[in-house]
């Protein structure tokens, strides 16, 4: 249940009293935030020119150093203290943008959110930013309190109090990362979500493939199949309570619908032949997919309270891989009418598609950004034996390529649109990367066998 | 058993179908559908399954990219076509397949267009059309492993399966 308590920090500097945008979903899932009163701070949070802030900036090309970052235990109870700075560490490590400075480094090992930290012992050691908190159990309820600090500024940029029932620990730490990698970026937080996946065993020649999800980290894998049957291209709904996907069994394989939680599974539309390449519209309301009939493979849409199908394309041709843009008015997809696999778009009614893809190569899986102030789609690209991901603009112009070897393929983005997770496999093994939209991140994300077809949910609720 | 199979055709063929069974050795109870069913040993019967892999050939390959019939493949099919006229009591699944140089969607459907091209050309060679099914299975059953074309050449496939008495 939400809690709401007060928080009288000492002698804070500055405080961010502001409530941001995941204080309203905490509160939905029985997590609380408030922000820590701030006792007699406003002479300096006003007075602070917002170019002033310890800000880390990305640019695509440009030279780019981490953010040197300590992340020491939080007091309080010292277990949980421990978990939760790990956690965040690891999160904000992962990002790629903040070097998270080694613990043993540190002249104090813990600092609560009860004291201004001092701020020479983190200068020493050249940490930029500080976050500093208290996480202890209260009536059956876990508290935290977090304090980011930048270090040279000797100024508090977060001051806000979480609170949760004990088995959303993990969760707890990944929100209070992102508050941490929101306020040091400007970009949203991405650490709240999950991903659903392919889990791979087995030989190569006959490979087990289950349906599983995980937190976005690798943490609490769950497993959805078991396996019996072959599933391809899970795709989360965004509600993240379902998933598209398709498998096989008797007949024709199909694409299902499946309840995460109940784990009730649904046949999609009653159709003549195999269905696959399931993605659902940003309001959850239309499944868009493909259907084979003979050599060719067109894209349909299905309302999923009506079941109304509608024909979107209709060439003799292999139309698949469809996304949505964040608005829901276009559609893009790949497809080889031209005689290789390249990318076009189309309004969500069908009708005249564009051809946006015109490097060379081929060009595969598009998947649309769903930040709309950045507007991204993500491919595969084949060229030169060679599997890259790439991003480019959706109108086709600014291609960047964030990796390349022998085989990547598939990429999915974070909710916050600034990474892609993506498969690669090398050596008959398949695993999942993490790649930024700049090009300056490429980190491994550990799963426990072999991971293939990621698809990253939009931030937890 | 496998040398027995090796003397009825020629080595390169041979291996092949070598191949085939190995896997279909290995391959767990659950995954009927993605093998053929060359199961026992001894010499083939005639209108036997492994008289139409041995003797026939239950496979065809395609180019990177392709669904194409090689002459090669049409010589194959020409004589499962044969066979499938001699013995009515098999329906057939037509298994496409691609190699594993290609997107998981895309190879899906060039999976599908593999066994579809293979099916419409044992129809034109007389065979009813109730007869034939096809699926397809993308890269996901690869039958050589290794990145290399002469893995990749035997993954690019149509496997024409019996399905045992019509």
């Amino acid at each position: 249940m939400p809690s709401q308590q007060t928080f009288a920090p000492p002698r804070p500097i500055r405080a961010d009293r502001r409530r941001s945008a995941f204080a309203s979903r905490l509160r939905a899932i029985g997590l609380a935030v408030v922000g820590l009163a701030a006792g007699a701070v406003g002479l300096l949070a006003a007075s602070l020119p917002a170019e002033a802030q310890l800000k880390i900036t990305v640019t695509p090309g440009a030279a780019f150093t981490p953010m040197p970052i300590a992340v020491p235990n939080f007091t309080g109870d010292p277990q949980l203290g421990a978990q939760v700075a790990q956690i965040v560490a690891q999160d904000l490590k992962t990002s790629g943008y903040f070097n998270v400075l080694d613990p043993s480094s540190y002249l104090e090992r813990a600092v609560g959110a009860d004291v201004t930290p001092n701020f020479n012992n983190w200068r020493g050691i050249n940490a930029q930013a500080l976050v500093a908190g208290t996480v202890q159990q209260q009536g059956g309820q876990i508290v935290a309190q977090v304090r980011v600090w930048d270090v040279y500024g000797g100024s508090q940029l977060i001051g806000s109090q979480f609170a949760t029932s004990p088995d959303n620990i993990r969760r707890l730490a990944h929100i209070v990362a992102d508050a941490a990698f929101s306020q040091l970026t400007g970009f949203k937080g991405f650490f709240d979500s999950r991903v659903a996946f392919v889990d791979e065993s087995g030989p190569k020649s006959n490979r087990v493939k289950k349906l599983a999800i995980m937190d976005w980290d690798g943490a609490n894998v769950r497993y959805l199949t078991r396996g019996q049957e072959l599933v391809l291209t899970p795709r989360f709904s965004p509600s993240n309570q379902q998933l598209a996907y398709m498998s096989y069994g008797a007949g024709d394989p199909k694409v299902f619908i499946l309840n995460v939680a109940s784990g009730a599974r649904q046949l999609v539309g009653d159709f003549p032949s195999m269905t696959f390449s399931p993605r659902f519209s940003p309001d959850g309301n239309t499944l868009v997919f493909s259907m084979q009939k003979d050599g060719n493979a067109n894209i349909f849409s299905m309302n999923l309270g009506g079941r109304a199908v509608q024909q979107l394309t209709n060439a003799a041709a292999i139309d698949t891989h469809p996304s949505f843009s964040p608005d829901g008015a276009q559609i893009v997809f790949e497809s080889d009418r031209g005689g290789t696999q390249q990318l076009y778009v189309m309004d969500r009614g069908g009708g005249a598609s564009k051809r946006i893809s015109f490097g060379s190569g081929r060009y595969s899986t598009p998947v649309w950004s769903p930040d709309p102030d950045n507007p991204f789609i993500a491919f595969t690209k084949q060229e030169g034996g060679m599997f890259k991901i790439g991003v480019m603009k959706p109108d086709g112009t600014g291609e960047r390529i964030l990796t390349e070897g022998f085989h990547n393929e598939g990429p999915t983005f974070a909710p916050n649109g600034r990474y892609v997770m993506f498969f690669r496999e090398e050596g008959g093994q398949a695993g999942l990367w993490l790649a930024d939209v700049t090009g300056h991140v490429l980190t491994r994300i550990r799963t426990p066998a072999g991971a293939s077809d990621p698809s990253w949910s939009p931030l937890l609720k | 058993m496998w040398s027995e199979l090796g003397l009825t055709r020629g080595a390169k063929f041979a291996a092949v179908v070598a191949t085939s069974l190995t896997l279909a050795a290995c391959a767990s109870q659950q995954d009927n559908a993605g093998m053929n069913g060359a199961g026992g040993a001894g010499a083939a019967t005639p209108g036997s399954q492994q008289d139409f892999v041995v003797n026939v050939g239950d496979r065809v390959f395609f180019q990177n990219d392709s669904s194409e019939l090689t002459g090669e493949a049409r010589g194959t099919l020409d004589r499962q076509a044969v066979w499938l006229g001699k013995y009515p009591r098999y329906a057939v699944t037509v298994e496409g397949h691609a190699d594993e140089r290609g997107t998981r969607e895309y190879n899906i459907a060039l999976g599908a267009r593999r066994a579809a091209a293979t099916r419409d050309y044992l129809i034109s060679r007389g065979i009813s059309s109730t007869r034939l099914k096809t699926i397809s299975y993308g890269k996901e059953r690869p039958v050589a492993v290794c990145d290399a074309e002469s893995c990749w050449s035997q993954n690019r496939r149509a496997v024409t399966v019996l399905n045992g008495a019509n």
